[in-house]
């Protein structure tokens, strides 16, 4: 049982530090240059048309107004039901949102596995509604997952257009989300219909006591455990990466401002010293931005 | 009949055209333009292009890459390019847009939702290598390869198959002209990934490292712009004499007296037009002259280096071109002690300075811009010129430049003012920031060499060709005048071009134009008929 406790701490490590690693490389980037797409969402009274701070009159005289809510109405359809899948990809949504969906409520059920080991931990006993609740979110959600995932290898393997853009490692994430929502599944309807030996375990990685499962139910938290942690490593940690694509470059609008921060980061970046070595650049590693740029380029051409 | 599929790793296998454009597959046009004559028939290369330079990615030739004389300078410029693909990647060389590329480097998941938002695959009869993902897969591919060298033996299987050759590296060169760089593939990802960036730094790429670029925006575009002041060619002292010229012009045509300040220190507006407007239409310059005039606006044009050129063509394939004009701009504003820049109805040039440029103009440089549009409108809606909308009285619809509306956010301010004087203004579906390129985009617009004309027609053009007839359906008797309003020179090249092309002034009398040439047209005070109904 201990190794099963560490796997699963193991992966959650990875997990964290995955995430965690990803976010610093993206966050410790340099600026770059504002490059925005409309609708910007918190545009207060502009975004259901796709209008900017930039349509008024003397735009810097005045105060920008932003809207939080304004975010939220487009983000939470947008990350709950793939609204913008649904609009311009239907038939791919229908495949990708249940997949997506079902990654949701697992979410929610090892959220909720997660608290009531916690709690057991700490003496209190999770309620029959909790437990049930569970249940339902973890059944539902392998479900919709393993319809999903199904859905999406068999597009990606019968459709052409697809097939093309599909890597040999892209079908295999694949089969890797089928087999594990598929023996996850079977594990629980075979052996823990009621969830009661999950949370059990889950109890047992906050130290709550000993537990006993048998071996499908090993199988399925390694496989579950080994999933969790792979994720983040690939191109599908666009659940948290989605994050910088929206506010730092698509909604990222703000103007700058004099003497703020991201015009001090900006000098600091027109002094790398490129090494372009077309001829109007001519970059050699010892000249900077600001030195190129403030020449005018066609004397080092006609050299 | 349909193409035949064209894998990603067949980029690098020889054949006569990887995927040539068939005039048969082109979706069709809406009456009167319905029947397959209608589209004239697309130019072959002839042999002596084709013998000179690489031409076998669809049958067209957009930027004239010389073939190498033999395999060794092939592998100089495949090293060459693997040089620029490391350097595209890396912080000191492309801060500029390293963040964008790296998450769409990292996190397509190949849904293909941008495939139907591309006018120029859409209406190619889905032409598979102008799939807006099928050149960023090459070079997702490239990157993980020879970038990141993950895999090692497994990297096919991870990143699937690829192999860099000079066939591979010229028709990718190519490839990145076959993108208006609208972004609309970029604002339909639901995840944020951006295929319209992959054309762009694929042309930084072979501009800033091998010096292969369109010869229009390069050698005739920036470099000339930085050396004598415009990518037209005119110099201070011609763009002054035709200033002066087109100001004698509009107080003849309008009755209202105009004379365009010249290096006017502290005045309130640099207004900075496209110079291509000077030359090609001058009647769009000369209506800002007369409308800001009678406005009494406090303004000034300048006639400093790239003081009298709002165009920047480095916007679509180079950041030091790009930043070199931007700078010359900003000193031009500075020099003058202007309150703001307005920049004159030229697309690029709105958001290159106002919104690109935002992230370079530091210091006492960061002098503030604003699009002619919002200053029209408060003219307009302020009642500060006297206006009876019955001089309008003709189908017209509008334009978004892209650069403008989806990569700027200014829609609104053109409607409120077209509502207002064009009593029979239509919109396109879609419109807004939904709204289709016109097919110019990134600089088509002033490049038609070999047979690129034919496909900037027939391909690039097309969606927008179709929104206009849809626009004016059921009017397009040629006894009924109608007019295109886009308020952006290049879009306004790209329709002439396009027009003349399928002759629908001739046939049908849809003229293009700006916004201020109908805000004068509807002026009280200016004598009737400023717009003439001739085609230029």
């Amino acid at each position: 049982m201990t190794i099963l406790i560490l796997v699963t701490w193991a992966s959650f490590a990875v997990f964290v530090l995955a995430v965690a690693g990803r976010s610093i490389r993206l966050l410790r980037l340099p600026p770059h240059v504002r490059w925005e797409i409309y609708p910007v969402a918190h545009e207060k009274g502009r975004a259901h048309y796709g209008g900017s701070y930039m349509e008024v009159p003397d735009w810097w005289l005045k105060k920008r107004e932003t809207s939080v809510l304004g975010e939220l109405k487009f983000m939470v359809p947008e990350i709950l039901l793939l609204a913008g899948v649904r609009h311009k990809n239907p038939s791919h949504w229908l495949r990708s949102f249940p997949f997506h969906f079902g990654l949701y409520l697992l979410v929610g059920a090892t959220a909720l596995l997660v608290g009531g080991g916690i709690a057991t931990a700490l003496g209190a006993a999770p309620g029959v509604f909790l437990g049930n609740l569970t249940a339902a979110l973890a059944y539902v959600g392998f479900g919709l997952g393993l319809l999903g995932a199904l859905l999406l290898l068999l597009r990606r393997l019968l459709n052409g257009e697809y097939r093309e853009y599909t890597t040999p490692m892209d079908f295999a994430n694949l089969v890797l989300f089928i087999a594990a929502f598929a023996v996850a599944l079977g594990a629980q309807v075979s052996a823990d219909r009621d969830f009661a030996l999950m949370r059990g375990f889950f109890a047992g990685l906050f130290g709550g006591g000993t537990f006993e499962i048998p071996a499908l139910l090993k199988v399925q938290i390694v496989m579950l455990s080994v999933l969790a942690a792979y994720v983040p490593l690939t191109h599908m940690s666009h659940f948290f990466t989605k994050w910088f694509m929206y506010h730092d470059i698509r909604w990222a609008d703000a103007p700058l401002v004099a003497g703020g921060r991201m015009e001090k980061r900006i000098v600091a970046a027109l002094g790398y010293r490129p090494t372009w070595s077309a001829k109007h650049i001519a970059g050699d590693g010892k000249k900077t931005w600001a030195d190129i740029v403030t020449s005018r380029g066609f004397e080092e051409e006609s050299k | 009949m349909t193409y035949k599929r064209v894998k990603i790793e067949e980029v690098s296998e020889p054949a006569e055209t990887l995927s040539e454009t068939k005039k048969e597959e082109l979706v069709p046009l809406p009456a009167p333009y319905d029947t397959p004559e209608s589209t004239p028939d697309f130019k072959p290369l002839d042999a002596a292009a084709k013998e000179r330079y690489e031409s076998d990615l669809d049958g067209t030739i957009a930027i004239s890459i010389p073939k190498p004389k033999d395999e060794a300078e092939e592998r100089a410029l495949v090293e060459k390019f693997l040089a620029g693909l490391e350097k595209l990647f890396r912080v000191e060389d492309n801060w500029t847009f390293l963040q964008p590329l790296l998450l769409t480097m990292e996190h397509c998941a190949r849904c293909h939702t941008c495939s139907d938002s591309c006018h120029i695959y859409e209406m190619s009869g889905k032409n598979p290598i102008y799939r807006p993902a099928y050149r960023s897969e090459i070079l997702r591919r490239l990157y993980k390869r020879f970038v990141k060298k993950g895999g090692g033996l497994l990297s096919d299987f991870r990143n699937g198959k690829i192999r860099l050759n000079w066939q591979l590296v010229a028709r990718l060169a190519e490839l990145s002209y076959r993108c208006n760089l609208c972004r609309r593939c970029a604002q339909t990802c639901p995840i944020g990934v951006d295929n319209g960036l992959i054309g762009h730094e694929l042309r930084k790429l072979f501009s800033q490292e091998l010096g292969i670029n369109s010869k229009e925006c390069h050698d005739l575009g920036s470099v000339q712009q930085l050396r004598v002041g415009s990518s037209t060619g005119m110099n201070a002292l011609v763009v002054k004499d035709n200033i002066e010229f087109i100001d004698e012009d509009m107080s003849d045509k309008t009755g209202i007296e105009v004379k365009t300040p010249w290096d006017k220190e502290g005045a309130d507006i640099l207004l900075i037009h496209n110079a291509g407007e000077i030359l090609a239409w001058p009647e769009n310059p000369g209506a800002f002259g007369v409308i800001f005039e009678a406005a009494g606006l406090s303004w000034t044009m300048s006639s400093e280096i790239a003081g009298y050129d709002s165009i920047n063509y480095g916007l679509w394939y180079d950041d030091a071109q790009f930043a070199r004009v931007a700078l010359h701009h900003a000193q031009a504003a500075k020099k003058l002690k202007v309150k703001k820049i307005v920049l004159g109805e030229c697309g690029h040039a709105h958001k290159a300075l106002t919104v690109i440029a935002d992230r370079i103009l530091t210091g006492d440089l960061a002098i503030p811009r604003e699009s002619a549009l919002t200053v029209l409108e408060e003219i307009v809606m302020g009642d500060r010129l006297k206006l009876d909308p019955s001089r309008n009285d003709f189908p017209v619809t509008l334009h978004d430049p892209c650069n403008m509306v989806r990569l700027m956010g200014i829609v609104e301010p053109q409607r409120r003012v077209l509502r207002k004087i064009a009593p029979r203004f239509r919109e396109m579906t879609p419109h807004g920031v939904d709204n289709y390129c016109c097919g110019g985009g990134s600089g088509f617009a002033i490049m038609s060499g070999h047979n690129f004309g034919d496909w900037r027609f027939q391909v690039a053009g097309r969606k927008k060709f179709e929104q206009i007839l849809n626009a004016f359906a059921g009017e397009m008797d040629p006894a009924i005048p109608k007019y295109v309003c886009a308020p952006c020179s290049n879009c306004k090249g790209q329709l002439r071009d396009l027009f003349t092309y399928y002759d629908l002034w001739e046939k049908h009398k849809v003229l293009y134009g700006g916004l201020v040439e109908l805000i004068v047209n509807a002026m009280t005070d200016a004598k009737p008929g400023f717009i003439e109904w001739e085609w230029h």
